[in-house]
This record gives structure tokens, sequence and C-alpha cells, in this order.
């Protein structure tokens, strides 16, 4: 038979029993639904994960240490390359190597130091951090109030949540629920906190400078003095940042612009090593965090600087564990998703198995007037498939219809508890493709059986049966 | 396909030959012998009836020459096959091209209309549409059905049925008309009309007819030849002497 004919007998058998065959239908569909709400889910919290990631500026920054200073490192981190003895000091020449190399977009120290702050004449010890103005665009200083620093090397400082509950006194017990950040803004914005810090006192003011006509001595450079100064910071925003979460620069509880912060020489823990290493008398850091335009050029860039002799630590293993976490949790939804219509295929023999006996004495009939049993297992399997074809659209429509249900309501749920509402769920066209098709493929094993079994039907047999 | 161009029949050629065809069956502990050593010719052209009460096995004997039955010992010879060596799909084919089939229940499908119930043996046979169409027709006309055939058969009377399927078993211009007691579900009003229609075939389109009844009155009136069947054996085969008369006679 022909296949237009046999798709219009088919549809026509499957109207004739109209119940039925709607009912193993819807069944298939929800199958197909549920596998689609299933996945989709799972692929919007993929997408939903690495674009908060990306934004987060984890997954385009390079974090970049001398190999000499290898007590800090995880050796787990070391990626082969120059042993220590041969590294290089990350100095500010090597810094300004860094950010001409292709695809960085900026290279900048990470300066942190423990020191006491002001605030109501109470001395409190915290850490603070320093930020380059692309911090800006982090989604770490999304729902901060007040606003970011008005210029590069303005006196002004975003306070971390905590450290703002400590200043005012207001740290909640354990347990209690937080203050608001708006709450805690209210009284801080504007206010002067004064830091007392200690300055290396032979580098020059101002900001950092390769200076060549120093003698590439090591002792005249390590003779430096230390001068404990006072600087007064306006408060200008407070953040809902966690400081335990990893953030490389942001992992402090005061935060104030990059190169303020460049220009105060505050003596660091580490700077009696760098000193006692660093031959030219330039800035040296203890870190640098490269940013790179996109997280696809970062092993590109990290072994380029890696080339240069320093340590390297990218996210970017991270993000591959994280990308084969969620490979598994498709799979794992996939198969969950994929149970419910393997019930349905069972409901496809069953529907097919009743339309044999029901239908004994037409392929009687048909086999009696010149029907093969080809066309005859053909005719059910395009029943079969027509209703793969039907349950698979209908599916996934319904399972499209589930996820905007799912992402309404959690929304919702967020809104309730102040929180940013997100897209957890997303149906790609493959997607959309692959369940229909997958909705056929099923149908059509659970038709070879039924299928089978009505072209071995007898003919004298089954034209007996009334 | 290739079967159905049809040679110009001599009389006296032969569309059936059986030799010892045997069709047992076992029900339970007993084996049944519905065909038990026949063995008859059947020349083109010719029309004969097969007589014999119920369980005889005038029925199995027409399946195993409709070929939806194979003989378990012996063989049949239609149309130079031997139709217990044919495979399933081809005895399927020859099905389709060399056998038209009428029943006493008519045995049209209730879903489909009555066009649909015409044709569907040209869509086995993969007919194009537009061909099938007026095929179809023709058929229907030949029965004079052409106004109905949109009905569904649950909208028919019974004789208007049997000539839906008398159309069906017409439509691939088949050799062989083989009937499984038209008329039975029939008044004698009908039957009379559907047995003038068979005969008709049989003389203008020079089908050979097969037709099985109980009634000897029918294949008195209409067959050539009577062949009588008991408990699956072959016991007469004569030719109809009444006949003459009633060719002249026909119609009442």
């Amino acid at each position: 038979m022909k296949a237009p004919d046999l798709a219009e007998l088919a549809v026509r058998n499957l109207r004739e029993s109209v119940l039925r065959n709607s009912l193993t239908t819807i069944g298939i569909s929800v199958g197909v639904a549920s596998l689609v709400a299933m996945l989709s889910l799972g692929i919007g919290l993929q997408q939903l994960a690495s674009r908060r990631l990306v934004k987060s500026g984890l997954f385009d920054t390079i974090f970049v240490t001398s190999r000499r200073d290898m007590r800090n490192m995880d050796r787990n981190e070391d990626r082969g390359g120059p042993t220590p003895g041969e590294s290089r000091v990350l100095d500010e020449s090597a810094r300004l190597e860094i950010e001409r190399l292709p695809n960085v977009q900026e290279a900048y120290p990470d300066i942190r130091f423990v020191t006491e702050l002001r605030f109501d004449d109470k001395p409190h010890m915290t850490t603070i951090s320093a930020l380059p103005e692309s911090a800006k665009s982090n989604d770490g200083f999304e729902g901060m109030e007040g606003q970011f620093f008005s210029s590069e090397r303005a006196a002004e400082a975003i306070l971390q949540k905590q450290f703002a509950e400590e200043l005012l006194g207001k740290t909640p017990p354990r347990g209690a629920a937080e203050p608001s950040v708006n709450e805690l803004a209210g009284p801080l914005l504007g206010k002067e906190l004064t830091m007392v810090y200690a300055e290396r006192a032979p580098t020059p003011p101002g900001p950092v400078q390769a200076s060549p006509q120093r003698t590439p001595d090591a002792l005249a450079a390590a003779s430096y003095s230390v001068i404990s100064r006072e600087r007064k910071l306006k408060i200008v925003g407070v953040s809902n940042l966690d400081p335990e979460s990893m953030r490389g620069p942001m992992r402090g509880r005061v935060f104030i612009p990059l190169k303020l912060a460049e220009g105060l020489h505050v003596m660091q823990a580490t700077d009696i090593r760098e000193i006692s290493t660093s031959a030219s008398g330039q800035a040296v850091y203890s870190s640098v965090s490269a940013r790179v335009k996109s997280p696809a050029q970062i092993q590109a860039v990290e072994d380029a600087i890696k080339k240069m002799g320093f340590t390297t630590f990218s996210l970017l293993d991270a993000s591959q564990s994280l990308r084969t976490f969620f490979k598994v949790l498709d799979l794992f939804l996939g198969i969950f998703g994929s149970l419910a219509l393997a019930v349905a295929s069972i409901g496809i023999v069953n529907t097919l198995v009743m339309a044999i006996l029901e239908r004994r004495r037409e392929i009687g009939i048909m086999k009696a007037i010149g029907a093969s049993d080809r066309d005859v297992e053909k005719l059910f399997f395009a029943e079969a498939g027509a209703m793969g074809i039907l349950g698979g659209l209908a599916g996934v429509g319904l399972g499209w219809a589930i996820g905007r249900v799912i992402n309404i309501g959690t929304n919702f749920y967020l809104k309730s508890q102040s929180l940013p509402p997100d897209n957890f769920w997303a149906v790609p066209w493959w997607l959309v493709g692959g369940a229909i098709g997958f909705s056929v493929i099923v149908s059509l094993l659970s038709g070879l059986y039924p299928a089978g079994r009505a072209a071995r039907l007898d003919p004298v047999q089954a034209l007996r049966y009334e | 396909m290739a079967v159905i161009t049809a040679v110009p029949l001599k009389t006296g050629s032969i569309a059936i030959r059986g030799e010892n065809l045997c069709r047992h069956y076992r029900m339970g502990e007993t084996l049944i012998r519905a065909v038990d050593g026949v063995s008859l010719e059947v020349r083109a052209g010719e029309f004969v009836a097969l007589l014999g009460s119920s369980g005889s096995g005038k029925s199995s004997l027409l399946n195993l020459f409709a070929g939806l039955d194979r003989p378990t010992s012996g063989s049949v010879v239609v149309e130079d096959r031997d139709l217990a060596k044919l495979s399933r799909e081809e005895l399927a084919k020859y099905r389709l091209h060399v056998v038209g089939m009428v029943f006493q229940s008519f045995n049209l499908i209730a879903s489909m209309t009555v066009a649909e119930n015409v044709e569907l043996p040209l869509r086995f046979a993969e007919v194009d549409r537009s061909q099938r169409d007026s095929l179809s027709r023709e058929a229907l006309e030949r029965v004079g059905l052409q106004s109905r055939t949109n009905h569904r058969p649950s909208e028919l009377s019974g004789g208007e049925q049997q000539r839906v399927a008398l159309a069906r078993a017409l439509i691939n211009r088949p050799k062989l008309l083989l009937a499984d007691e038209p008329t039975g579900n029939l008044d004698s009003h009908t039957g009379t009309e559907i047995m003038n229609m068979v005969r008709q075939f049989n003389q203008e389109l020079g089908m050979t007819v097969v037709m099985v009844t109980h009634e000897r009155a029918l294949a008195e009136r209409y067959a050539q030849r009577m062949i009588f069947l008991a408990d699956g054996r072959l016991v007469a085969d004569q030719a109809n002497t009444a006949q003459h008369g009633v060719l002249q006679g026909g119609q009442s």
C-alpha cells in the first residue's frame, strides 16, 4: 500500500474508536510532556548557572601568582611548567606584559590587607580589598545600596553587609533574621571612616612606576621604614556580598578603589619576602588577576602566562566539572521523564492489541480481498506512528506549559522572598524536535508486536470471527 | 502484476485443477478431515456449483481455491500457479489479482463508504487515486449502485450490500469469482437479482465462477455443473441438465 493511503486508513481507524485512541494519545503526550518538562528544567538551570557564573567574573578571570610563592599554593593547581627556580617575579612590568597579551582586557594586582578602621571612634579590625573599576558590572554588586566608587582614586569605601552590622552594633544573634541591606545603608551612607594603616615609607607616593634609576640591589630595596598613617574614607555603598564566597579580589569586608589602594603603599604580609626577592625595586604583587574577553579564550591566555613563568589558576576546570554535572543531571531528568513515556508505550501496545481483537474480521476481509501481511502490518504501524506524532505534538505543548507554570510559580516564590526573578527553564528547538521524534520511535516500537500479530492472523479464522 | 493480462480464454483450458486435495485439522483430540482427497478440474469460463450439507467441506474447498488456506496435502493449481508452493506474499498477490470473492455475510468494512469499500483492493494493488476513482465508478455502475457511493454499508439493504461486494470482487478484473453462499442472507427476489449479476459476469466477462451453496434449486438454475460433497469427499460431479431451459427463460 502507498504511504498516503496508509496514512489515510490509519487516521480513519483511529477516528473509529476515538475515545480509546485519544486516551492512549493523551498517555503518550503526558509522557512526552514529563520528558520535555524535566529536560527543559535541566537545560534552563544550566543556562541560568552559566549566565550567573559568567556575570560573576569568575570564569573570565585568571589568577596569576609567582611560582616562588609556592607556600600558599595548592599543589594541585600547579600544572607543570618551569620550576620555581626559573620563575619570574610578579612585578609591575610583568603585570603590563600580561595586560598586553591578546584577548586580555585588564590585569590588576590583588591588593588585600588587614587593618584597623575607626568608626565613631571605635576601632574595628577588618580585611580591606581593592576593586578595579570593572568590578562594577559584577553581579556581586547587584542589590547594593548606594553606588559604586565615583572614580578610581576616590577616597570612598563600600562595606560588606556583615561589617556594616558590626559598625552599627546590629549583629543579629545566630538564626535571627538578618536586617536588610536597605536598613543598614540608611545610617551609614555618606558617613566617614578612618582607616589606620602602615605605609612602606621609601616607596614614592603616587601610582607605582618602575624606576630604572634605582640600583638593582636587594638590600637597598629592603631598607624601608613603616609609618603609621590615617586616611578618611566616605561610605558610598553597602553590599550584600558574602565574604566567604569565592570571589578572588572580593574576599574582603571593606572595598576601596584599586588606584587608591595602590597609592597607599600599605605594607602587606607578603612584603618582607617580596622585598627580599625583588631585584628591580618595582612594586611586587602577591597575585595579579587577568580578565579575559570571554571564557572561551581562558585556556590560550593561561598558557601564554604560564610560558612567561607564572603559576595560573582559573575556574575553567570548575566550569568543566559544572558542565559534566549538568550532563549527568540532564541524563537523570531525562530518564525520569522517559519513565512516563515507557508507561505510555505499554498503553499503545494495549490499545493496538485491543484493536486487533476488535478488527479481527476486518483484517480477515482485507486479507481475503488481497491485502498482504505487510499491508496489514504497515497499517498498524501507521496507527502507532500517528498516535506517536499526535501525542508528541500535544506533549511538547503540555511540557512547555508545565515548564511555564513552574517558572511562574518559582518566580512568584522568589518575589515573596524578595529575590530577583529569573528563568529556570528553556525549551530549545532541538528538544521540541527530539521529543516528537522520540515519541514516534517509542510508539513505533510499541506497535511492533501488535502489528506483527495482526499480520500473522489467519484469514479463514479471522473471517469466521463475529 | 503480470498476472492480470488476460489471455483470451479458450473454452476447455483448465482454470482450477485439484489433485487429491486434503485439508485436515485438529480440534482437540479429533482429526477433522474438512477436505479429504478431492480431485477435480474446473475449465476456464465454467460456472460450477459446490453442493453439500453444512460440514461437507464445500467452504473449506473454496478457501483452498481462494488461497486463503493451504492444503494439508495434494495440490491445487489455479491459472498455472501451484498455490501450495506460493509464499504468503505471493498468495496475497494471487488473491488480489486472480480471485474475486463474495461471502454470505457480505464482509464489507463498516467504517468505509461504498466507494471506499469497492476501491480497497486497488489500494492494496497501489493503483493511483484518479484511476481508482474511475474504476470504482465503473464497477458500481455495473452493479447499479452509482447513486449510493457515499453511503455506509449499514445504510444499505442486504441486496445492495451484496452488490457492493460484487463490485469489489470485480474491480481488479479477476479471472475467478468465488462465491460462498452469496444469497444465503437474502430473500429470494434479491437473491435472484444477485445471481443474475453473477451469471452476467460469467457470460459477459468470461469469469470462471465457483459458487458454494446448499440450495440445489439455485445451483440447478444457474450452474453449468454441480459437484456434490459429503464429509470432505467428492460424491458426485454432474453437468446441469436442467440448465438449458433456464438460460432462455432466465429471469423469473
